[in-house]
């Protein structure tokens, strides 16, 4: 699906987000009132430039719009794979986003991560992945790298990947991966108005990471949370 | 002197915190291993390539967790990622001096891609929820394999990094960008270039790096105990500040093709002979003219 046909599905009451090369920015109208929308399209990869823009419009909504929810539409690619983005410390820019996502959420700004086509690798890890809680449309793809790459890093038989990608949701692409091990809470089937509108008036604090108990109840991440709980409370 | 590039993970631990004092948690002996490394037939860590627990750093209290580079290159999967999580959210409950982060990863773990890509972000989470919490989250970085993939990110949302010039720091390593978008964009194979690129004497120019030291771990150590207890606000006014230097960084340097360029642009002489510099050389030289941010040492 095309930004132009989300963002009309997810506001029937209208909308004044614009794009600007990769970068989706502006407001749309829902019965909860407005949401500030900051994404970005055609398979964007996410460099200094990128990264920084993005973290302009939150700052933007926070100073401008206290407690305005904002929500996260992506299609990247992944990370900006460029000599000059890394000699300027591209990891530091995109920190700098989660920052400033890290502060909206504290301001109380909810924050909901939509993945209309394509996630990759660090472009899903500096959006989606720092949503309250992150959702997907059915069509969307999600993964860090396809099985044939995987196979020649690892030097795994690609064979023998894609008959325990059947099995084991922890490596292959795929956004059912993702639901099933709790970092995709949810695919947005049919309406997409109203799976927002549900999304904005869920309650539960969004302070509190619960990917890894969704991902443990799914049964596709068996050990994160236990793992984490023991280094929390065992004794030392 | 140590050296804490050749150094393991608990060699670095030992060398770091006071004499006798360091606790771990999930020992090797609790067998906690990765099952999908054993599913694929990959051989497995009894601490799963990455040793956490408690100490003392210069008598005040510090909970640690350092990475085993020699094992997978410190790559971080569901496992992994989980020990360092509920590390840091231990924080929120000890209230230590501060926690530190012995950080050796190229990032994800293949084997384990979307657990290890997931399990980044859950630390990433739990770092601003440390912080918000005002307790002080320092990376130390001076390991073979450097710091990369999403821990790269990870490390860069922390208080403060500690490098050594061999420590590096990215998102991409030169190896990734020159598989993938050829020799021409990056030759990993140049070692003068991916130093001056993404190690530690560039990042601590850029103000990315908050302490230089030399390869040495009673450096780390002292370096470290000047950094715990006292948090840095991470607030509106905090992120407008790191907003404006990044922007002024973008409006400098945004034509550059070589590290080399900034160090000049910022007034330092001879650029070309910073690599050779040894650290308090180099610190006496970039006096004055390398980025510091609020909070680092001069």
């Amino acid at each position: 699906m095309t930004i132009e046909d989300v963002l009309k599905q997810l506001f029937p009451l209208g909308h004044d987000v614009s794009f600007s090369e990769a970068l989706v920015a502006g407001t749309g109208r829902t019965e909860e009132g407005d949401v500030a929308v900051i994404g970005t399209r055609d398979r964007a990869e996410i460099g200094i430039d990128l990264a920084f823009r993005m973290a302009d419009e939150v700052l933007r909504v926070v100073r401008a719009h206290p407690g305005r929810p904002i929500l996260l539409p992506v299609d990247t690619a992944g990370q900006k794979m460029s000599r000059r983005d890394e000699t300027l410390c591209l990891n530091a820019y995109i920190a700098h986003l989660a920052k400033c996502l890290g502060v909206a959420r504290r301001s109380g700004h909810r924050i909901i991560g939509l993945v209309y086509a394509e996630a990759v690798s660090a472009g899903f890890l500096s959006t989606c992945l720092l949503a309250d809680a992150c959702y997907a449309l059915p069509g969307a793809q999600v993964r860090v790298m396809n099985l044939s790459a995987m196979a020649r890093v690892t030097k795994i038989p690609l064979e023998r990947l894609e008959s325990l990608s059947n099995t084991s949701a922890v490596f292959a692409p795929g956004v059912a991966n993702y639901v099933a091990m709790g970092a995709v809470r949810d695919i947005w089937n049919g309406d997409l108005a109203e799976h927002l509108l549900a999304a904005l008036r869920e309650q539960g604090d969004p302070q509190t990471d619960r990917r890894r108990v969704d991902g443990e109840a799914r049964g596709g991440r068996l050990l994160a949370r236990s793992v984490a709980e023991r280094a929390r409370f065992d004794a030392a | 002197m140590t050296s804490w590039y050749e150094a393991t993970a608990r060699q670095r631990i030992a060398g770091l915190l006071d004499p006798d004092t360091f606790a771990e948690i999930l020992r090797p002996e609790d067998r906690i291993t990765s099952p999908h490394l054993r599913e694929l037939g990959a051989p497995a860590a009894f601490d799963d390539g990455v040793v956490v627990g408690r100490g003392l750093l210069a008598g005040r209290p510090v909970l640690v967790a350092a990475q085993e580079g020699a094992f997978m290159g410190g790559a971080v999967g569901e496992v992994h990622g989980a020990k360092i999580t509920g590390l840091l959210e231990r924080a929120m409950d000890e209230r230590p001096a501060a926690v530190l982060l012995l950080l050796e990863t190229g990032g994800v773990r293949l084997h384990e891609a979307n657990a290890g890509l997931i399990a980044v972000s859950e630390i990433m989470r739990a770092i601003l929820a440390v912080r918000a919490a005002q307790i002080p989250v320092i990376v130390l970085n001076g390991g073979r394999y450097g710091v990369f993939g999403g821990m790269g990110i990870a490390a860069s949302l922390c208080d403060a990094i500690v490098m050594s010039e061999e420590g590096r720091l990215g998102l991409s390593g030169p190896e990734v960008i020159e598989t993938t978008m050829g020799v021409e964009e990056f030759d990993a194979s140049d070692r003068a270039l991916v130093w001056r690129t993404v190690g530690g004497k560039n990042r601590y120019i850029l103000g990315e790096a908050a302490t230089l030291v030399s390869d040495d771990i009673a450096e780390f150590r002292a370096a470290a105990a000047v950094l715990v207890d006292a948090a840095l606000p991470l607030d509106l006014p905090e992120v407008e500040a790191e907003h404006a230097m990044l922007r002024e960084r973008l409006e400098r340097f945004s034509d550059i093709g070589d590290a080399q360029e900034i160090w000049a642009r910022l007034g330092i002489a001879s650029p070309e002979t910073l690599p050779i510099l040894d650290s308090d050389t180099f610190l006496r030289v970039t006096e004055g003219k390398a980025v510091r941010r609020k909070g680092d040492a001069a």
